[in-house]
């Protein structure tokens, strides 16, 4: 029995191992001081440096960040607002919508890149910021939505009631009870929605203009045409904005949870 | 009609109807507007040289099955079979111990395993692109090694594809054999045990069984993305493997064939809807039986 579980244990390191292993090799080569990523020529910062004078770069960077979290919060508002709305809401339709609003996360990337491009064009929506922004919108709203009523769900009815009891308007008692009792959940989809818009390549690449690049589309074309250790450099920095990331949706999945133990004591 | 218009006047009502608007809005116009767009152009004609004729025609669909575009379907299919075969190998076993580990290790799992899933795809694929390069990592590993006196080149090459594709989707599984095998009950595969059953036996008449809605979902969620994820074939394998991704993006991008690209669409997504379809058929009488 004991073997079993070392064997189970080293099984799972392995895996781990290498699933980490072109993250970690990236991060090396990010010090190579050789052009060429075969050759090992020593550590150095230099590639850093070009990258810091890269003002394209920055641009492509700046471009999605403003992306990431204008669909985010956009997200965040109609995914929120729906999802507290819904059970409230009697209409026949509401079910159909509720489906067809989750299909961009179920259907391949490339359909929904696909019918965007002939749509956006087909409306003569001028292709930049703009068709991102709605694109980006559109896959990221389904994450909130879902972690919204899936929270809603588990909220103490009894709560609303009573404040409503004691003369809170129905508005009043969502921003006094419901609110801060969801926020955890509404952080953590906006939090997951402005990492998969910083990820995406495949429906920015359709949707975006000619001149407005974003971070992945940059990486993309240069993947494609001849890579310069920059990228390197670059992929360092995100891993580490992801890594923040991570432990911040961490920190506020715990403040999630001591919250519901504060109200369970409250309860009590 | 008198009755419904006072209730939306009931304020609770419309302060809820108006919560709602803007998610029916949206999805109205920024998600059923396209896809029946998509639908409308795939029976369209194009134009000699730019554009569209709105002009009814089956040619799009006759089209896929010319040898070359039907081939292409073909090779997507068993790509993704292949990837999903794999990732279910490897993915269910990591899920499977992953949900047998303590309290504390559980959660920290979940975290080491967050990173890299959340990590940008690009920068993973990357990392592959450094390792496989002629005379990179691997192939000097290799030699070094002596397994292989010469280069094995392959970055550029199916195989090189296929770990891409498990790569990147292997999270999808593990995240759904986790979740299933978490809320296994383990006393009844030690009842199966004290009853006599070998521990091949147990797992395989009680965990597998009731691991099974995880494995499907799991199938499910790295099968759909595997047929569409074009910018891996394209990076990892550079012209020689061409899926229907792939052939989507060419006729958008290259030959302005929309209504071609449309048809394609429709088709992939008419099989995707059918995997969904089957997959909630199967597991809807798996967890019959579990209840069995």
């Amino acid at each position: 029995m004991k073997n079993n579980t070392k064997l189970a244990n080293f099984y799972l390191g392995l895996i781990l191992v290498l699933m980490y292993l072109p993250i970690i090799i990236v991060i090396i080569y990010s010090f190579n001081s050789s052009r060429i990523s075969s050759v090992w020529g020593g550590f150095s910062l230099k590639w850093y440096e070009e990258l810091l004078r890269d003002k394209s770069m920055f641009d492509a960077m700046a471009n999605s960040l403003i992306l990431a979290s204008s669909s985010s919060i956009l997200a965040a508002i109609i995914g929120t607002l729906a999802a507290v709305g819904m059970p409230k809401v009697n209409l026949r339709s509401k079910g159909v919508i509720e489906y067809i609003s989750t299909l961009p996360i179920m259907i391949p990337e490339i359909i929904l890149g696909m019918v965007f491009l002939t749509y956006f064009s087909l409306i003569r929506l001028p292709f930049g910021m703009i068709t991102l922004v709605i694109a980006h919108t559109s896959f990221c709203i389904p994450y909130v939505y879902m972690l919204v009523k899936a929270r809603l769900v588990g909220i103490d009815k009894s709560l609303v009631e009573a404040a409503k009891d004691l003369g809170a308007s129905e508005i009043r008692a969502f921003f006094d009870i419901t609110l801060p009792l969801i926020l955890p959940a509404i952080l953590s989809g906006m939090l997951l929605s402005f990492a998969m818009s910083l990820d995406d390549v495949v429906i920015s690449i359709f949707v975006t203009g000619v001149n407005t690049n974003t971070l992945p589309i940059k990486i993309y074309t240069q993947l494609k045409t001849g890579v310069t250790p920059k990228i390197n450099a670059l992929s360092t920095l995100m891993l580490g904005a992801t890594l923040l990331i991570c432990l911040l949706s961490v920190w506020i999945g715990k403040l999630g949870s001591h919250h519901r133990e504060d109200l369970k004591m409250e309860g009590n | 009609m008198k009755r419904r218009l006072f209730e939306c006047f009931s304020l609770a009502k419309c302060v809820a109807f108006l919560a709602v608007l803007p998610l029916f809005v949206f999805t109205f116009i920024f998600i059923i507007g396209p896809l029946v767009y998509m639908l409308v152009l795939s029976f369209l004609q194009r134009a000699e040289v730019w554009g569209v004729v709105n002009k009814f025609t089956l040619k799009n669909y006759i089209d896929i099955f010319k040898p070359i575009y039907l081939k292409t379907f073909i090779e997507s299919f068993k790509l993704a079979l292949t990837t999903t075969f794999l990732i279910a190998i490897i993915g269910y076993p990591f899920g499977y111990f992953m949900a047998k580990l303590d309290g504390k290790w559980k959660k920290r799992m979940m975290f080491i395993l967050f990173i890299p899933f959340w990590t940008s795809s690009l920068i993973r694929l990357y990392g592959w692109i450094i390792i496989f390069r002629a005379n990179g990592i691997l192939d000097k590993l290799l030699m070094a090694l002596n397994i292989t006196d010469a280069p094995l080149k392959l970055l550029y090459t199916y195989p090189a594809v296929v770990v891409g594709m498990v790569y990147a989707l292997l999270p999808f599984m593990i995240y759904s054999v986790y979740s299933s095998a978490e809320k296994l009950d383990w006393s009844l595969v030690e009842a199966a045990r004290d009853l006599g059953a070998s521990s091949l036996q147990a797992f395989w008449t009680i965990s597998f069984r009731l691991t099974m809605p995880g494995l499907l979902s799991g199938v499910v969620l790295t099968f759909i993305p595997s047929m569409g994820l074009f910018f891996i074939a394209d990076i990892l394998g550079g012209n020689k493997v061409v899926l229907v991704g792939n052939l989507i993006q060419e006729q958008l991008m290259k030959a302005h064939n929309w209504p071609f690209a449309a048809a394609l669409s429709v088709v992939l997504m008419i099989l995707t809807s059918l995997m969904i379809y089957i997959y909630r058929r199967i597991s809807n009488v798996k967890e019959l039986e579990g209840l069995v």
